[in-house]
């Protein structure tokens, strides 16, 4: 079985993130850029899959710049067979709609019987990429899961929804999302790292793809930095702290 | 006045969701509000009066049996339908599972383009503009589509107030049920805990508990305080990976995004991941043992000390006032 694990990379959340004003675009100076955290469980998944079949190769897919290869070695080092880096100057700045289309395209060319990826960035946020995939390569998508069991043939898994949770399944080829309740990934060990740096990564461009343009694209109006807080009241309890803060509900109308 | 379609989600026990009202009112601020409700049986009475009651101008009723048992591609199939029959300006979802992964087919298929985690609209000229709130409430910035149908997904929640009632005009379509390139739903697992307590997203005052809280059995604390406000409960997610509550009571980078008037943390540090789902809040109350926790730097009144000897005494507090 072939499983492609689509990874981002993003600026680490534990650090301060910062957009352009200007572009609205994120600025990729402002915070360490690393592996999102949800790709990583997905590729987790993919490991696991391989670990009990060993032949099952696993491929990391990204999207980005020069540096984001640093996402894809981290993904090899894992224990991912392969990669494919998608680097094109072009493609800085696209929305959701071109990344899906380039991605989809990528797809195609690598060949596959699982798609893996994360049910959202932690950057955008937006979770549409890969049920935009899905609708270009016509596939099902089992998205947002929380548990998934993928065999030949056939994949199934229980999904988060807003009341309760589903059980559902399709037929491969699929492509599956998966959420933070998906077990946390492994280190790369000693030996990972080194072999990491023998593995293949392909690059390819958007020309050698053909995505086809799209008439429809998002642009950003205007970005604005909200002030940052200022801390308020702080008081070490002396045994009078809850009634002060009672105090205080009270007289602000909180209560 | 321009058509603006709204999708409707309807749970399988055939109940209306609750972020309908704040995906009309979008609607109805856009233009001219039209829900496309899916369902297996052709709508109730109560369901059509209900719409109209909170703004649906017309109901695009798709009847098909993949309703209930196709994941999404019902929702996609009817929304296609009604872009072609309606020749809207833009078309609302709402930002769950469903309705981001309808959006993003839709997309692919109309091609528009999706405007993502949309928490107010406006129109500029005949342009629909969309309002995001960005790490965490960071930044506001505002987009749109340029060609194209807009495609927009709203946070639940995010949208307050009511648009004008009607009397919603019905059109009712067969829809086949395909399964072509869609996953299949086996079963429904309806979380077993209705709670009388606010809902999470639209709650005025939210109180969190983190990993300070120590174990499950100690969570009550924060429930204690949660009835005692009216408040929803929310959760860190080191409180979450501990076992303490559900993950759907996660408020974080990664969990729900919160803004209500009141935002009560006990024993939370106050990671930036936390803050960033809760820091657009009115006011922040934090309580934790540690004088440098982070969770101080964004808190209007904050308290060093023992949440089990602070918390008891806040409760009979504010119990004793509002008596």
């Amino acid at each position: 079985m072939k499983i492609v694990v689509l990874v981002k990379q993003v600026p680490d959340t534990a650090e301060e993130r910062k957009l352009d004003l200007a572009t609205g675009q994120l600025g990729r100076e402002s915070a360490d850029n690393v592996i999102d955290e949800i790709n990583e469980r997905a590729l987790e998944s993919a490991l696991r899959i391989k670990d009990a079949n060993k032949g099952t190769e696993v491929v990391a897919m990204t999207m980005g710049p020069d540096e984001a290869s640093q996402a894809l070695r981290k993904a090899l080092s894992m224990g991912a067979d392969s990669a494919v880096h998608i680097l094109d100057d072009s493609l800085e700045g696209a929305d959701t709609g071109r990344t899906a289309a380039t991605l989809a395209a990528a797809l195609r060319s690598t060949g596959f019987d699982v798609v893996l990826a994360g049910n959202e960035s932690t950057d955008g946020r937006a979770g549409v990429v890969p049920a935009m995939v899905a609708e270009h390569l016509q596939l099902p998508l089992l998205g947002s899961l929380i548990s998934a069991e993928i065999a030949d043939g056939a994949v199934s898994g229980v999904r988060q929804g807003d009341g309760g949770t589903l059980n559902v399944h399709a037929g491969l080829p699929a492509i599956l999302t998966v959420t933070e309740r998906f077990p946390e990934a492994r280190f790369p060990n000693f030996k990972g790292i080194l072999t990491a740096k023998r593995k293949p990564v392909a690059t390819l461009s958007v020309s050698a793809l053909e995505v086809p343009a799209s008439a429809s694209r998002t642009v950003v109006v205007s970005t604005v930095e909200r002030p940052p807080r200022a801390a308020g009241r702080k008081l070490i309890d002396d045994g009078t702290a809850a009634n002060e803060l009672a105090e205080f509900l009270v007289v602000n109308r909180l209560v | 006045m321009s058509n603006v379609l709204a999708l409707i989600e309807i749970s399988h026990r055939g109940e209306i969701a609750a972020s309908s009202r704040g995906l009309l009112v979008a609607a109805a601020t856009l233009g001219s509000p039209i829900a496309v409700v899916v369902s297996s049986e052709p709508l109730a009475d109560d369901d059509v009066a209900r719409l109209g009651e909170l703004g649906a101008a017309r109901i695009y009723s798709a009847v098909t049996p993949a309703a209930g048992t196709v994941l999404v591609a019902p929702a996609v199939d009817a929304l296609s339908r009604a872009v072609e029959a309606y020749e809207p300006a833009a078309v609302l979802t709402t930002n769950t599972a469903d309705g981001r992964e309808a959006a993003a087919r839709l997309a692919v298929r109309t091609g528009g383009s999706v405007l993502a985690d949309v928490v107010q609209v406006r129109t500029d000229n005949g342009t629909v503009v969309a309002q995001h709130s960005v790490f965490g409430g960071a930044y506001t910035v505002e987009s749109a589509v340029d060609g194209g149908l807009p495609i927009l997904t709203i946070r639940q929640g995010a949208i307050e107030g009511q648009a004008p009632a009607t009397t919603a005009d019905v059109s009712t379509a067969v829809m086949e049920a395909t399964t072509a390139g869609a996953a299949v739903i086996d079963r429904f697992n309806d979380d077993p805990v209705v709670s009388a307590r606010p809902e999470l997203r639209s709650a005025a005052t939210v109180v969190s508990g983190g990993r300070g809280l120590g174990s499950p059995e100690n969570f009550v604390l924060v429930e204690q305080l949660a009835d005692a406000l009216g408040a929803a409960i929310g959760a860190s997610r080191a409180a979450v990976d501990a076992g303490y509550i559900a993950q759907t009571a996660q408020v974080g980078q990664t969990g729900v995004s919160v803004s209500p008037q009141l935002y009560v943390a006990l024993g939370i540090s106050g990671a930036i991941q936390h803050r960033a789902g809760m820091q657009t809040a009115k006011t922040i109350v934090a309580i934790n043992k540690d004088e440098d926790a982070p969770i101080f730097d964004v808190a209007d009144f904050g308290i060093v000390g023992d949440i089990f000897t602070v918390v008891p005494k806040l409760v009979e507090a504010i119990k004793a006032r509002s008596n």
